[in-house]
């Protein structure tokens, strides 16, 4: 394309024809504020209504200041981004939105990672010159977000995310003027619609508007409880992102200063879901395989293609908008919810310890898994398997609390026997990763050879659908995955309509997978953080000895011991699970 | 476990009926809201439920948009709607006094019908009927150049 | 006094002559000739030439040239184009797109038929309050008879042209008359207006080129058509060309709809076709431009009225409502009734107008109700700029305009109110102050008697007092008085 020359605050510049002043701006290290804006580059999530007006900048010959943001670079434009009429109009701006906000940063969530604070302290605001209505909202508790809308600023990025992205329309603008806000129909709570908890909206929040339920006091008292024995699982994708917290470098694989830090925070045993997740591939890959093997038998009761079912905000999502489909997903449960199973039927017993003394914590990158833990299928006796469910961000919190130094800290291993692991496990931390384990797997067990290359990169990428057929020793098995939950929604489209040619979908609600969900750390807009986690996975399988779930020691001894075989009876009453119908459905009053 | 939601037989058929007129076509909503408005009379959230099903839009969708536009309702008119027109020639010539005297004999406020459901009140924007000016409707009934003494005669017509 | 003298019908040329129910009567007046003629002479782009010299601007408020508007969607090309009828008619005192609708349909279908033929569009959609029944009623008429002789449909007149209407209801949003937010609204979601560009005649209705013109605008093509451009652009000023309609109100002998050419005074509106002042009261400001418009005082009664010169007084054409106001008007009241319905029509997308319009009124409240304090007049001056700077759509950039107005011409009003604690109006209830006047005090109690709240005290047959703290200004004691004792000040 062409290029355009303009000036931006006397410095003239040249950028390719369709830039954005902001863009623009940005490309020559001019700062130009933002709030509503937001653009993860590589993942097709933008919002840019144009709406907050803080980007606001004065074109030369024209009435109005224009917003950076959405106005597009034109030859010989001459653009001023800090005159006082730009600061003034900025500055007012700002107050206003302060003026209908609680400022109540002191007990905020969102209290120093808050976009709107970081523009209060850059202008400097110290007073508001309006005293005024503020807007007032029911604050709204779900199983996983936390809604206070007296702080909502209108960005619409939580509604971008969950309509556009996710196409989960849990959440809408209602009203109108300054009544307006975002929010689920009726302005009824979110427990009552069909999120699906990804916590997509939580992570895009400029503002505390949106942010998890936090489970940390409730953590700190049962370690503080002396008659409770305090275990802790942490996910593969919150090893890769817990670093940022203590100002390392995006990419860090911090497992060893992590389960240092859990054993220092209190913990009676520090294990892991990586664990877990080769569990979960001995049972989904089983699963998969004996679909298939039916299936190529010509067994046209079989249902293809099997679905991947270790994600919360995904298996919700299907069964709200595709429960005609709910016979489809791996009944296998997820890391989380094995984990839990496994130590409050297997492990509880093992040290002594009963059911209900035995508590079971999670770290995840995830809100969906604070839902999916209270989910009834997942409790005994109204004790669930999984206790709590705290997210990366909590756990940091947790650390910075304790007075840790994480930094610092040595690396330690975690405990035996739910701690041990396989890079296979690792990788489930980002899309692609869970059905790449299952295909070292699936492969080595269908062919009974070794796998040709670990490394199945074809199934590796951010794109948001992908696709590969891997040659299983001359039989070529479809591969397709996806994520985010517009991505998927085409996959199962396909097959509602009998088009798919797949015979296994991997699919994560969030985008980039789990290396970007709901509950790591904020990326802000920059998708070279994602970008970043992502290699660290990939690092981090790599760097593991043993590399294929099936190989997994602790895990073939758990069968050996306990389970029998994968798939088998007892696995089966423990790792599997089964699907609801949750559309809602209309019938006749009969009372009136 | 799905949500289960109990409405009229006919409300579900009429809807149902409705939408599909305009061919189940979600960019068709406003029309279908607006038909389903003129039928119960509201748009109560059970109706909003089942068009979003209908048009396979989000619920959600459907209450922001019934939220954004003023014609639209969730709370079930009087027998006797009583709007009053709050454009600038009306105000200018006394409407606020004349609205808030409906106010006070019928306790209610803007927006809400009486206990009775026999008065509901609105204020609307110009009904271009300025030379009347103020002027407030009752049903189809127009009342113009009215002062604040003439609302309790009013009232009492429909007693 | 002839209130038709000054005027001029042209958007209004058939309203009352005709019956708008029977196509044969508009016929009859050379309907349908001007669309009969265009599709004869089978060029769209002499067509647009024609509007374009005609000088015709938009009349829905912005005044953006309408020719220019119709070349600028003929020149995207797509498989499908919208030519569209803004009839979403939203100011308050404002009914001219009504009359024109229910007095004479056929001219904007007319109009909306050729304009479709100009741009490539197949298709028309008229966006029309849902309030205004019998205007629909007529319309769907109108349609149906002009399908069935011909005018819309297929091949029209023989020709190949082909063009249908189609009708959708606004639902209660001023908002929506801006043309972005009326095709969300058209296309069945929340009337919020988008940035522009992309305009839409590049990308509108379902994303396809598309048009929009208001149904004054409509309703002047056929004429123009039919008695030629040079005799159109004779009409008016230099920069604004024919004829607007106006809906005269407010404290004015003569009220409703009236018809003149670009350039007339607004002395000549206001004395001669409204016959003045009500009641032999001062004249001491009009309205223009609705709620995106602004008071303009006896200095501007001069000033021919056209698109810029009201822009350059502060105020603008906006749909036509037209009020005159009286020495009795509070000029802060007045205001703050604008921005009153700005903030109740706002659609709460971006944070000037959601927030600030919000903050503008309070402030205003402030003031009316003696509270205010010069630095609020300062405040209040610097948010309408940052305001009308940056607000996102022409609803939110105007709102302040009923302010700065008012400010720039009443300046002493606002600090008499702030200063003061004085309405010089005497309309302010707050400011106002009901005393007893003891050498006319015969103290025969009946004001007391019909104070509610007690508030006055006084022996029978000596003079009574008022205590100013329990007032409550209602003007009972006011009205009941027999001996003129009770004065306001």
């Amino acid at each position: 394309m062409e290029n355009i020359k303009l000036t931006i605050d006397n410095k003239e510049i040249e950028v390719a024809a369709g830039t954005t002043i902001l863009k623009a701006a940005r490309l020559h290290n001019i700062e130009i504020p933002t709030l509503c804006y937001f653009d993860l580059k590589g993942m097709d999530i933008t919002n840019k209504p144009g709406s907050c007006r803080i980007c606001t900048v004065e074109i030369e010959g024209r009435k109005n200041l224009a917003p950076a943001c959405i106005t597009e670079c034109m030859p010989g434009m001459i653009v001023r981004t800090n005159n006082i009429r730009v600061l003034n109009a900025r500055r007012s701006v700002l107050e206003l939105l302060l003026s209908d906000h609680p400022t109540d940063c002191l007990i905020c969530p969102k209290s120093g990672n808050c976009e709107l604070q970081a523009l209060a302290v850059r202008f400097g605001i110290r007073e508001l010159p309006y005293q005024g209505e503020k807007s007032s909202h029911k604050r709204d508790k779900s199983p996983a977000i936390l809604r206070d809308m007296d702080k909502c600023v209108m960005c619409r990025r939580c509604e971008m995310m969950c309509n556009k992205f996710q196409t989960v329309g849990a959440l809408s603008a209602v009203n109108r003027g300054f009544n307006a806000v975002v929010a689920p129909a009726f302005e009824d709570s979110l427990s009552q619609t069909a999120c699906t908890f990804c916590g997509q909206c939580v992570a895009v929040c400029p503002v505390g508007a949106l942010s998890e339920v936090n489970h940390t006091a409730s953590v700190i008292r049962a370690i503080n409880d002396p008659k409770k024995t305090v275990v802790v699982q942490t996910a593969p994708a919150v090893r890769v992102a817990i670093g940022e917290e203590f100002r390392m470098k995006p990419g860090t694989i911090a497992t060893g200063q992590m389960s240092a830090a859990l054993r220092r925070l209190g913990f009676d045993y520090v294990f892991d879901t990586d664990w877990s997740a080769d569990l979960t591939i001995m049972e989904e890959g089983t699963e998969l395989l004996g679909r298939l093997n039916k299936y190529l038998a010509g067994d046209k009761e079989v249902k293809m293609p099997l679905l991947t079912s270790c994600c919360p905000a995904w298996v919700k999502f299907f069964e709200h908008q595709f429960p005609d489909l709910k016979d489809i997903p791996s009944t296998a449960k997820s890391p989380q919810q094995m984990f839990g199973a496994i130590a409050k039927n297997y492990f509880a017993q093992k040290i002594g310890v009963k059911r209900e003394d035995l508590i079971v914590v999670s770290v995840m990158p995830c809100l969906a898994k604070k839902y999916e833990l209270s989910r009834d299928e997942f409790k005994t006796d109204n004790n669930p398997d999984v206790d709590f469910s705290i997210t990366t961000r909590e756990l940091a919190a947790l650390i910075k609390q304790a007075n840790i130094d994480f930094s610092s800290l040595p690396e330690e291993d975690f405990d035996s026997p739910l701690g041990e692991s396989t890079g296979a496990g690792v990788i489930f931390g980002t899309t692609g990763g869970v059905i790449e384990a299952a295909v070292r797997t699936a492969y080595e067990i269908h062919t009974g050879k070794p796998c040709p290359s670990i490394d199945f990169t074809e199934l590796r990428g951010l794109e948001g659908i992908r696709s590969a057929t891997i040659d299983f020793d001359g039989l070529p098995i479809n591969i397709g995955i996806a994520h985010g939950l517009s991505n998927a929604r085409k996959l199962l489209e396909e097959i509602r309509e009998g088009k798919s040619q797949f015979h296994a979908i991997e699919i994560m609600a969030c985008p980039g997978g789990c290396i970007n969900g709901g509950g790591q750390p904020l990326n802000h807009g920059d998708s070279r953080i994602i970008q970043a986690r992502w290699e660290a996975i990939y690092k981090a399988d790599k760097d593991k000895p043993i590399r294929k779930s099936h190989e997994n020691k602790s895990v073939q001894q758990l069968y050996k011991e306990f389970l029998g075989e994968p798939c088998g009876e007892k696995a089966h009453h423990l790792l599997h699970t089964h699907y609801f119908k949750r559309k809602t459905e209309f019938e006749v009053d009969l009372d009136k | 476990m799905p949500v289960k939601i109990k409405m009229k037989q006919d409300h579900i058929d009429k809807i149902k009926e409705i939408c599909k007129k305009f061919n189940n076509d979600g960019g068709e909503l406003i029309n279908v809201l607006h038909q389903t408005q003129h039928f119960i009379g509201y748009l109560p959230a059970e109706a909003q439920e089942l068009i979003a099903s209908e048009l396979n839009v989000s619920v959600a969708h459907v209450y922001g948009v019934v939220s954004f536009y003023s014609f639209f309702t969730m709370t079930p008119k009087g027998e006797y709607p009583i709007s009053v027109c709050m454009g600038t020639a009306c105000y200018v010539r006394g409407a606020e006094r004349v609205l808030d005297e409906f106010k006070r004999l019928l306790n209610i406020n803007v927006g809400e019908t009486t206990a009775d459901g026999k008065f509901s009140l609105t204020a609307l924007r110009c009904i271009g009927a300025c030379g009347l000016a103020p002027v407030i409707t009752i049903g189809e009934k127009v009342y113009g150049r009215l002062a604040p003494d003439d609302v309790k005669g009013i009232i009492e017509e429909y007693k | 006094m002839d209130v038709n003298k000054k005027q001029l019908r042209i958007a209004l040329r058939n309203c009352g002559f005709i019956d708008p129910e029977n196509i044969d009567q508009y016929i009859v007046r050379d309907g349908y000739m001007a669309l009969a003629n265009v599709l004869m002479q089978n060029n769209p782009q002499a067509a647009i030439e024609v509007v374009k010299k005609s000088g015709l601007r938009g009349r829905g408020g912005g005044g953006f040239p309408t020719g220019l508007k119709w070349e600028l969607a003929s020149k995207n090309p797509s498989d499908q184009k919208y030519m569209i009828c803004n009839a979403d008619e939203g100011d308050p005192g404002a009914f001219m797109d009504r009359s024109i609708l229910e007095g004479d349909p056929h001219s904007v279908i007319e109009a909306m038929a050729i304009g479709g033929f100009c741009i490539g569009a197949t298709k028309g959609l008229i966006y029309i309050r849902a309030e205004y029944p019998l205007a629909i009623k007529r319309l769907e008429i109108a349609i149906a008879q002009a399908r069935e002789y011909g005018f819309l449909g297929q091949k029209i007149l023989g020709s190949d042209f082909d063009f249908d209407l189609e009708l959708r209801y606004g639902a209660g949003a001023f908002v929506c008359g801006e043309e972005t937010a009326l095709i969300h609204s058209m296309e069945g979601m929340r009337g919020e207006p988008t940035f522009k560009p992309p305009f839409p005649a590049q990308e509108g209705y379902l994303k396809k080129p598309s048009n929009v013109n208001n149904v004054e605008t409509f309703a002047n093509i056929p004429v123009i058509f039919n008695k030629g451009w040079e005799w159109f652009s004779s009409i008016g000023t230099e920069k604004s060309k024919g004829t607007k309609v106006f809906a005269l109100a407010g404290q004015i002998n003569n009220v409703g709809l009236i018809e003149v050419p670009m350039g007339i005074t607004l002395r000549e509106v206001i004395f001669e076709i409204g016959g003045g002042i009500k009641g032999g009261k001062q004249f001491k400001a009009v309205q223009t431009g609705g709620p995106s418009g602004g008071c303009l005082t006896e200095a501007f009664l001069d000033t021919p009225i056209d698109y810029d010169n009201l822009i350059a007084a502060g105020s603008m054409m906006g749909s036509g409502g037209m009020i005159v106001m009286d020495e009795t008007s509070c000029m802060p009241a007045v205001a703050r009734f604008y921005l009153d319905f700005t903030v109740e029509e706002s659609c709460g997308k971006c944070t000037p107008c959601r927030i600030g319009n919000k903050r503008l009124c309070e402030i205003l409240d402030k003031i009316i109700e003696g509270k205010g304090t010069m630095d609020d007049l300062t405040i209040l001056k610097n948010l309408s700029q940052v305001i009308k700077d940056t607000a996102l759509c022409g609803l939110g950039q105007t709102s302040p305009n009923p302010i700065l107005s008012t400010i720039d011409h009443f300046w002493d009003e606002y600090v008499a109110h702030v200063t003061n604690k004085k309405c010089p109006a005497g309309q302010c209830k707050s400011m106002k102050q009901y005393i007893i006047d003891a050498e006319q005090c015969i103290g025969c109690t009946a004001c007391a008697r019909a104070c509610p709240v007690g508030a006055i005290k006084g022996e029978k047959k000596n003079p009574h007092s008022i205590n100013q703290d329990l007032c409550i200004k209602c003007g009972a004691c006011y009205e009941k008085c027999k001996f003129n004792a009770i004065s306001i000040i």
